[in-house]
């Protein structure tokens, strides 16, 4: 198996890290994929409260912790450390977990992770399975790869459920259908979950209690689950999941089996370290000072909980990020969704625009680099660089820089690369530059008048392809009458 | 101290009056400033774009025209921050004349030490603190301070002033959907505010929020907050 920056293959030979698969591909251009979306105001309304509610809640959680800036600094540096070390601390994670009593299983991509959980259900004897909220399998397309070997998969978070219910896929990473509102969930429940009431409002409380009468069942009879982690203790082997339901500790301590599917990046090397991570992680994501459930499990616990522990830890182009250190701290990621509550560009975009499960900044980031830039190429341009992103990061991922870098690896349309190259020739000769500048207000001076002595502006209203993506919405200033050079050199 | 003046290609171009509001603000406060001809543009547009090769050889010009001065000054908040985050990591010898590089009221609070320019305004005025002034460069409120001595003016308070307007430089060509989203609530804040100038430190920033303002016809004046703070209330 391949672990990442380790050869096993005893062949000395260096291939380059392979890229990962899975539901992590752009199937449209992200402004193609846009479109319907900023044009959906239904759409648009509810992601605009839903990101404003929660950014509020994350700005005065955050303005309460008097060392915030210093806990933002320690978790960068300790992500930062794994990325170093992260051979040596999964060979240590994979000892102490098998020492616990789990198992330790290696995935290089979303397809050898999905054989390996199929595998194991098999194994278990089960046909269907409960999940915990998890976007590693999601990643992977788990519930598709269940589905095809017969093996039926329940969702039990319940923003979650709403959307596996609703035949669609999540556009959040933390709140996956906040691009409903509360009488569109409504409307799915009564259509596709059976013991729904038919008297079901759509309170929250009422929705909530539908689908908690629903899940009951299925957790009762589960013999097998699958999580996630949202964190991976080198030293001690624990698996760490943070929750707000609790539905995720039902799944994690009634079946018999339990496979966690784990990013190789989740590694933190010692159980100590956490005491960062659970400061930080809810107050980014939910904007709440604790999260209501912590569960942490340590391999099997005779006679408590799941007696067959798996942990599947999947690479699926990771070493390929790893590998870069420009893009590498994007692995610091603790996907507390943060970047997304703030991002204009994802409020009006909404999450399916990215064609991934990972939408938003980060996903602009680390989806383009797990595929190769070429597969992604229109997302590191799905951001106008206004850093906001960056100031809430909780682990201080420089998104910005990374998109830029990631800009210089995409192709690039061959127009634009002609245009940007005669620009940089002119741009770079003092004499050319002026003599554009003149060119450029002789052509546009008669224009100018024309349009100033008509309707008083020196502005465009109407150009032709490709200046009409700017008229289409906004005026065009003209060159003015006289540049700056030529009135520096007047006086 | 010689002050060089370092106006952006959109300036030079477009908006000439910005580099010429510069120029009279540090003329009025006693300063000699220089302008050499030999500058060009700071490669923001093609660094950001992906096309840091191109961009390249305006980095050294840069260099090149204005390593001998003290201070270099620029109207303009992303130009500023183009220089002083990224050109280190360009081109390392660019570090020194990149730190010796401000933003307009960088040099007149921080260097120059000023808040009241002697300017006069008489007018409603609400500011947008473009996104690379506020998180690359962290202006904060110099040019509100700044802003706030002009004799005569009514400042007014804007709604999300700090959510970007949706420019982006070429983010605006190639995802003009979202770009225009971004532009219509950005637009509608600056209404809601009832104020008759908009201003803001980035004249890029500017001719897009300005566009969209006038192709709505709202009658609120988009203006380089520069021209504000160069204006005696005689012509404004
Ligand atoms: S990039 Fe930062 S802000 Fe965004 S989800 Fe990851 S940790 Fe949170």
């Amino acid at each position: 198996m391949n672990r990442p920056g380790v050869d096993r293959s005893g062949t000395g030979a260096s291939a380059a890290p392979a890229t990962g698969g899975g539901r992590i591909r752009t199937p449209l251009p992200f402004p193609t994929a846009a479109a319907p979306a900023v044009a959906d105001t239904q759409l648009r309304a509810n992601l605009h409260r839903a990101t404003r509610t929660i950014r509020g809640k994350r700005a005065r959680v955050v303005d309460e912790v008097p060392d915030w800036e210093a806990l933002r600094d320690a978790g960068a540096a300790i992500k930062a450390d794994v990325q170093r070390r992260l051979p040596e601390l999964l060979e240590q994670f994979e000892a102490s977990a098998t020492a616990a009593g789990a198992t330790v299983h290696w995935a290089r991509d979303a397809a050898e992770a999905c054989r390996i959980v199929v595998e194991l259900t098999r194994a278990a004897g089960a046909d269907e399975v409960v999940k915990v909220k998890s976007m590693a399998t999601q990643e992977i397309e788990l519930n598709e790869a269940l589905e095809a070997a017969g093996i039926a998969a329940y969702e039990t978070d319940l923003a979650e459920l709403i959307v596996q219910l609703g035949d669609d896929t999540p556009s959040h990473i933390l709140v996956p259908a906040i691009h409903y509102n509360r009488a569109q969930i409504r409307e799915i429940f009564h259509r596709r979950m059976p013991d729904a009431p038919a008297d079901l409002s759509d309170e929250p409380s009422a929705l909530a209690e539908a689908a908690r009468a629903h899940l009951r069942r299925r957790f009762l009879s589960a013999r097998v689950a699958v999580s996630g982690a949202n964190f991976a203790i080198a030293d001690t082997g624990t698996l760490v999941v943070v929750e707000s339901e609790g539905n995720g500790r039902m799944c994690l301590t009634l079946p018999e089996t339990l496979i966690s599917v784990v990013g190789v990046e989740k590694l933190l090397p010692t159980f100590t370290d956490l005491e960062v991570f659970l400061q930080l992680l809810p107050r980014s994501s939910t904007g709440e000072r604790m999260n209501p459930y912590t569960s942490m499990w340590t391999g099997v616990t005779p006679g408590d909980g799941p007696q067959s522990v798996h942990v599947v830890l999947v690479d699926n182009g990771r070493s390929a990020v790893l590998a870069d250190p420009v893009g590498r701290p994007t692995l610091s990621c603790i996907r507390c969704s943060a970047c997304l509550n703030v991002c204009p560009v994802y409020e009006r975009a909404g999450g399916h625009a990215y064609g991934s499960v990972y939408p938003g900044p980060i996903g602009a980031i680390l989806s383009p680099q797990l595929t190769g830039v070429a597969d992604n190429a229109s997302l590191p341009y799905a951001s106008t660089l206004c850093g906001a992103c960056y100031d809430v990061c909780p682990v201080k991922i420089n998104i910005p820089e990374i998109l830029v870098h990631l800009r210089q690896q995409a192709p690039h349309p061959l127009a634009e690369r002609a245009t940007m190259r005669v620009l940089s020739w002119v741009m770079r000769s003092p004499r050319r530059w002026a003599a554009a500048l003149r060119l450029a207000r002789a052509g546009a001076g008669p224009l100018g008048a024309y349009r100033e002595r008509r309707t008083g502006a020196r502005t465009l209203r109407r150009l032709p392809w490709p200046a009409s993506a700017w008229t289409r919405s906004r005026d065009l200033p003209l060159p003015a009458p006289q540049t700056f050079r030529e009135w520096w050199d007047q006086q | 101290m010689r002050i060089a003046l370092f106006i952006t290609c959109v300036n030079d171009l477009a908006y000439p009056g910005t580099g010429i509001a510069v120029t009279r603000i540090l003329r009025r406060l006693g300063h000699t400033v220089d302008f050499p001809t030999d500058q060009t543009c700071c490669g923001q547009m093609h660094a950001n774009t992906g096309y840091r090769a191109e961009a390249m050889p305006m980095v050294r010009n840069y260099v090149d025209v204005f390593d001998e001065y003290d201070a270099i000054v620029a109207p303009s908040g992303s130009c500023t921050a183009m220089i002083r985050d990224q050109y280190p990591r360009l081109h390392p010898p660019a570090a020194p004349v990149a730190a010796r590089t401000y933003e307009l009221s960088e040099l007149l609070v921080d260097v120059l030490g000023v808040t009241d320019v002697g300017a006069e305004f008489p007018e409603t005025v609400t500011y947008h603190p473009t996104c690379h002034g506020l998180r690359m460069l962290r202006l904060g409120d110099r040019p509100l301070k700044l802003l706030r001595q002009v004799r005569g003016i009514q400042l007014v308070e804007l709604g999300d002033a700090e959510e970007c307007c949706g420019f982006g430089g070429t983010f605006a060509l190639k995802n003009p959907d979202v770009s225009t989203a971004m532009l219509t609530d950005k637009c509608a804040r600056v209404r809601d505010t009832g104020a008759r100038v908009l201003a803001a430190a980035d004249n890029s920033c500017l001719a897009h929020i300005g566009g969209g303002l006038d192709r709505h016809r709202s009658g609120v004046r988009a203006v380089h907050y520069a021209e504000i703070l160069a204006a005696t209330g005689a012509t404004s």
